[in-house]
C-alpha cells in the first residue's frame, strides 16, 4: 500500500507500484477530471503537478509520485470559490469540448507562480505541449493573461 | 395519439410533434428542455437554452437540458452538418413560444386579467394590478398532451433580450472543475474494463491468436474472441491494457492481397471510378459527363490539379463507450453523432432484437464528424455480451484511434477555367474525386460499417460505394461557386479506390472543394494582373457575400493600421496576405478568411501570423458560441493545410501516434480576429464548418503572395514549400 498525497490530501493506495499514476488518480481515487489521451506523453490531457512542476502522468508509476505533492484540476478551486484561472476561463468561454482544459489549466498554474505576469508569447510557448484540436486556443490564451492581470493588480 | 403534422412546422417538429417532447416547467424553478441533438463541443446547448429561455422568459441559467438518447423523444436522428440551430433550435423556438402562450392562458384565468395585459419576468406573470403567479405554480411538472401549433407566435427579433447576445457556456463551470463526466469517465459499480487488440492494416484477417498467455494475467476476466475481433477485459484499467499488449504480441493479423501503398493515390482516385455524375442546377445526375469546352471568347485558359491527403478527425480523447448486457437487454453509452441510428446498428449486428438496444449520449472529446465513437460502441457491445451483468467501459488506444477511425477521405479537384479578353471568367470547370464520405452504420441491408461488425466470424460486409446525389451531399459539397459566371461545369467523381475506410469529416467535400475553387481564383486574378479582391467582386453579385468578402480584408488590414508600423520586411523571412470566401453549402453562413504569413527561408516553414474572419450567418443566436466556432475551424483547417496527413504503406497506416500525426500547437495558431455581420431578419445557420473551406485556400494564396510559389498538394510542409521554391522555372 502506496501513500500519495493529492490535492492537499493523503490517500492510501493499493495499485501496484509500476501502475501509471494517471489510471491511480481516474480509478481509484475517483479523480476523473485529469484526461487519458494518448498514454504516450504527447498530447497533455494528463498533465499534472508534481511537487508543482508540470508532469504528464499517463506514463508516470506510482511509486515516482508517492512522496511528492500532486495537484490536479480538482485541487486547483471549488465551484463556489474557483480559482482565478478558472474563473478567467469561465469568463473568456475559453474552451469548445473541454477534454485538454484540464491539463492546460495546471500547467498554466505552474506557469503564472513562476512568471505572475507572462506575455502572450509566453503563454503560447509554455503550453506548446497540451494539444487542443477545437481550435480553442487564443481564447486560451486570453484567459490565462486575464488570470495573469487580476493576480498582479490589485 | 397521432395526429397529422400541421403543414409549416419545421422538419424536427413534424417528426416529433408533441410539445411535451421538447419542454418540460419542472415541479419547481427549472425548466427541461429536450433536443434530440448531443453536445459535440459547439455549444449547442447553450444556443438551444438561450433560445428556449428567450421565447419563455426565464432566466438562461433556470434551463436544463437533455440530449439525445435512443429511448427517448425528440428523436433528431443525428448531430451533423451544422443543422442544430437550423432544425432544433427553430423546433425548440416554437415550442417554447406555444408554451409560453399556454403559460399566459393559464395565468390570464388565475389572475383574472387579459393575456395581453399580463408580463413576464424570469417565469413569474404579473397583471398590472401587481398580483402575480409564476410558471411552476402554474404548470409545474405536469404535462401538456398537445401537439405544438403552428400558429405559436416567436417573438420578434427586435423583442429579443438575450439571442443574439454572448452566452455563457452552461457546461463549462463543471468541465473546468473536472466535475464533467466524459463517457471516458464513467464509473458504476462491479465495472470491468476492456481494450481491443485490432492492427493498424485495414480488413487483415486474424490468421492465429495464442490467448493463454494474456489469459493468465493477473485480473484478466475474458478474452474475446469472434472471427477476427479480438479483444480483453479486466478488473482494473492497467491490466486490461498490459493484457492487450501481450495479446497483441501473441496475435497474428493478415491481409488476403496487400494493402495499395499511398503513392500515386491521387492517380488512382481519377483512373478507377464507380461513376461520374455532372450537376445540374447543383444536383449530381446520371447524365453524360459533358466535355470541357471553352467558348470562342476565351483567351486565356488555366488548369490546375488540387489534392488533399486523408486526414484524420483526431479526437483528443480516443473513442470509449460503456455498455451492459442483463436480461437479454443491452445499455450503451456513447459519444455517437446518432444514437437513435447506432442502436438499431447494434441491434442488427448482434442478432438481438431492435427494442432490446438502448444507446445513450455522453459525451466525449470534440468528435468534428464521424470518428471512432460508433465502432468503440459495438465493440463495447461485444466485450459486454460476453459477460452477462457486468458493465463494460472499454477504450480505444490513440494508436486504434489513429489507425481505426473513417478518416476524411481523399480528394482531388481537376480545375480549368478560361478568361475573355477583359479578365472576365467566361468558362468553368471543376471534376471533384473522391471515395464517399458517407461512411455512417445504417440500420439495414447486409453491409454494415463498422469494423467489428466486418472482422465478426459471420462478417457483414463492407457497404458498397454509392454516389450521393442529394444537392450539397459530401464529394460536391460547395463545388458549385456562388460565382455569377456564364458557365460552370461541375462534375463529381465516385472513386472506387478506396485503400483506408472513410467517412465524414468536419465540412465534408466543402474543404477541398473551396480549396480548388478560391486557389483558381487567385490563379486567374495573377494571370490577368487583376487585384485578387477586386477580382472575386467582379464576379460576386450576392451582397452578403460581399460584405463578408470586404469586411474581412478590412479587418485584417485595420489590425496593423493597413501595415503601417510593421516591421520592414525581412528577406529571409517574406511575408503576404491572401483571402477566401465561401459560403457554406451554398445557402448556410457566410465567411471570408484572410490572413497573414511569413515563410522562413532557412527551414522552409510557414508561420501563420495573424487571421480574420467575417461571418455572415443570419440571425446571431450566441454571439461567442459562434465566434467560437469559427475561429475553432479556421484553427483546425489551418493544421489541415500546414501538416496534417495520414500515413501508410503496404503494411498499414504509419501514422499512429501525435509524432507522426502533428497537428498545430499553442505556439503556431496565431491570433484571429473575428467580425460578424448580424442579420436579425435572416433565419439562423449553422457555422461550425464555415470557415474550414477558406482556410487553406486563403493560405495557399497568402504563400502566393509573399513567395510567388503555388502550393495545391496539401499539407504545406516544408518540403514541399522547398521544392516549389526551388523547383526549375
Amino acid at each position: 500500500v502506496a501513500e500519495l498525497e493529492v490535492n492537499g490530501e493523503l490517500h492510501e493506495v493499493g495499485a501496484a507500484r509500476e501502475t501509471p499514476l494517471l489510471y491511480v488518480l481516474r480509478n481509484d481515487l475517483g479523480l476523473t477530471g485529469t484526461k487519458l489521451g494518448c498514454a504516450l506523453e504527447q498530447c497533455g490531457a494528463c498533465t499534472v503537478l508534481l511537487d508543482g512542476e508540470p508532469r504528464m502522468s499517463c506514463r508516470l508509476p506510482l511509486a515516482e509520485a508517492t512522496g511528492r505533492r500532486v495537484l490536479t484540476v480538482e485541487g486547483l478551486g471549488t465551484r463556489e470559490a474557483p480559482h482565478p484561472l478558472q474563473r478567467a476561463f469561465l469568463e473568456e468561454n475559453a474552451a469548445q469540448c473541454g477534454y485538454c482544459i484540464a491539463g492546460i489549466l495546471v500547467r498554466a498554474k505552474a506557469l503564472l507562480d513562476r512568471n505572475p505576469d507572462p506575455s502572450d508569447r509566453e503563454v503560447r510557448v509554455a503550453l506548446r505541449d497540451n494539444l487542443c484540436r477545437c481550435g480553442a486556443h487564443n481564447r486560451v490564451v486570453r484567459a490565462v493573461l486575464r488570470a495573469a492581470r487580476k493576480e498582479t493588480t490589485p | 395519439v397521432s395526429e397529422a403534422p400541421p403543414a409549416g412546422l419545421p422538419r424536427s417538429l413534424e417528426q416529433n410533434p408533441r410539445l411535451d417532447d421538447w419542454i418540460r416547467i419542472d415541479a419547481a424553478d427549472t425548466v427541461t428542455v429536450r433536443t434530440g441533438k448531443v453536445e459535440l463541443g459547439q455549444g449547442v446547448l447553450t444556443a438551444l437554452a438561450m433560445i428556449a429561455a428567450e421565447e419563455l422568459d426565464v432566466a438562461l441559467a433556470r434551463i436544463k437540458v437533455e440530449v439525445a438518447d435512443s429511448a427517448g423523444r425528440p428523436n433528431e436522428m443525428m448531430t451533423v452538418g451544422s443543422m442544430s440551430i437550423e432544425l432544433s433550435g427553430a423546433a425548440l423556438r416554437l415550442a417554447a413560444a406555444h408554451a409560453r402562450a399556454l403559460l399566459l392562458q393559464a395565468a390570464s384565468a388565475h389572475l383574472k386579467a387579459a393575456v395581453e395585459e399580463l408580463s413576464v419576468e424570469d417565469g413569474r406573470v404579473s397583471a398590472p394590478g401587481g398580483s402575480s403567479v409564476d410558471y411552476w405554480q402554474l404548470h409545474g411538472g405536469k404535462r401538456w398532451d398537445c401537439a405544438v401549433s403552428a400558429s405559436a407566435r416567436p417573438k420578434r427579433p427586435e423583442e429579443h433580450r438575450l439571442v443574439g447576445r454572448r452566452g455563457q457556456r452552461l457546461d463549462l463551470l463543471d468541465k473546468l472543475l473536472g466535475a464533467s463526466r466524459f463517457v471516458a469517465d464513467l464509473s458504476v459499480p462491479g465495472m470491468l474494463h476492456a481494450r481491443v487488440v485490432r492492427p493498424a492494416l485495414p480488413r487483415a484477417r486474424l490468421v492465429a491468436c495464442e490467448a493463454e498467455r494474456a489469459s493468465a494475467l493477473s485480473g484478466v476476466v475474458a478474452v474475446v474472441r469472434d472471427g477476427s475481433f479480438l479483444a480483453v477485459v479486466a478488473e482494473r484499467e492497467e491490466q486490461a491494457s498490459h493484457a492487450a499488449q501481450v495479446l497483441r504480441e501473441d496475435a497474428r493479423f493478415e491481409r488476403d492481397a496487400p494493402l495499395a501503398g499511398s503513392e500515386g493515390l491521387h492517380a488512382r482516385l481519377a483512373s478507377n471510378l464507380v461513376g461520374s455524375y455532372p450537376l445540374v442546377a447543383g444536383v449530381p445526375t446520371e447524365q453524360p459527363v459533358p466535355p470541357i469546352d471553352p467558348p470562342p471568347a476565351a483567351q486565356r485558359t488555366l488548369r490546375a490539379t488540387y489534392t488533399r491527403p486523408y486526414l484524420m478527425h483526431g479526437s483528443i480523447g480516443p473513442s470509449a463507450a460503456l455498455a451492459l448486457f442483463e436480461h437479454d437487454e443491452l445499455h450503451v453509452w456513447s459519444s455517437s453523432q446518432g444514437v437513435a441510428l447506432l442502436a438499431p446498428v447494434i441491434a442488427r449486428v448482434l442478432a438481438l432484437p431492435a427494442e432490446a438496444v438502448r444507446v445513450s449520449y455522453v459525451e466525449s472529446a470534440g468528435c468534428y464528424g464521424h470518428n471512432g465513437s460508433d465502432d468503440a460502441a459495438l465493440d463495447a457491445a461485444l466485450c459486454a455480451r460476453q459477460l452477462p451483468g457486468r458493465p463494460v467501459l472499454l477504450k480505444w488506444t490513440r494508436g486504434d484511434e489513429h489507425a481505426g477511425e473513417p478518416y476524411g477521405p481523399a480528394m482531388r479537384v481537376d480545375a480549368q477555367a478560361s478568361l475573355d479578353a477583359e479578365g472576365r471568367v467566361v468558362d468553368w470547370n471543376h471534376d471533384v474525386y473522391s471515395t464517399s464520405h458517407m461512411g455512417r452504420a445504417l440500420p439495414f441491408g447486409r453491409s454494415c460499417a463498422l469494423i467489428a461488425a466486418q472482422q465478426l466470424a459471420t462478417p457483414f460486409p463492407a457497404p458498397r460505394p454509392r454516389p450521393a446525389l442529394m444537392p450539397q451531399a459530401g464529394i460536391h459539397r460547395n463545388a458549385d461557386p456562388l460565382y455569377a459566371f456564364p458557365r460552370a461545369r461541375i462534375v463529381k467523381h465516385l472513386s472506387a479506390e478506396a485503400p483506408l475506410r472513410t467517412s465524414s469529416l468536419r465540412s465534408l467535400g466543402a474543404f477541398t472543394n473551396v480549396f480548388a475553387i478560391e486557389s483558381m481564383i487567385d490563379e486567374l486574378a495573377a494571370a490577368s494582373d487583376q487585384d485578387p479582391v477586386a477580382f472575386r467582386l467582379l464576379h460576386l453579385r450576392d451582397a452578403r457575400a460581399r460584405a463578408v468578402i470586404e469586411a474581412a480584408v478590412g479587418l485584417l488590414a485595420d489590425g496593423d493600421g493597413n501595415g503601417a508600423g510593421r516591421p520592414p520586411a525581412d528577406p529571409q523571412r517574406p511575408r503576404g496576405r491572401g483571402m477566401a470566401f465561401a459560403r457554406y453549402e451554398n445557402y448556410k453562413c457566410y465567411a471570408a478568411v484572410c490572413v497573414e504569413l511569413e515563410v522562413d527561408l532557412a527551414s522552409h516553414a510557414i508561420h501563420l501570423l495573424r487571421a480574420a474572419i467575417a461571418a455572415d450567418a443570419g440571425q446571431v443566436i450566441d454571439l461567442d458560441g459562434l465566434e467560437n466556432q469559427l475561429e475553432g475551424g479556421f484553427v483546425q483547417a489551418a493544421s489541415w493545410t500546414l501538416k496534417e496527413q495520414v500515413t501508410y504503406d503496404e503494411r498499414g497506416v504509419t501514422s499512429l501516434d501525435w509524432a507522426s500525426y502533428p497537428i498545430l500547437t499553442f505556439d503556431e495558431v496565431p491570433p484571429v480576429q473575428t467580425v460578424i455581420l448580424d442579420r436579425p431578419g435572416e433565419p439562423a445557420r449553422g457555422a461550425g464548418e464555415a470557415t474550414t473551406g477558406p482556410t487553406p485556400a486563403a493560405i495557399a494564396n497568402a504563400l502566393f503572395a509573399a513567395t510567388g510559389i503555388r502550393l495545391r498538394d496539401l499539407p504545406f510542409t516544408p518540403a514541399r514549400v522547398r521544392a516549389a521554391l526551388y523547383a526549375a522555372p
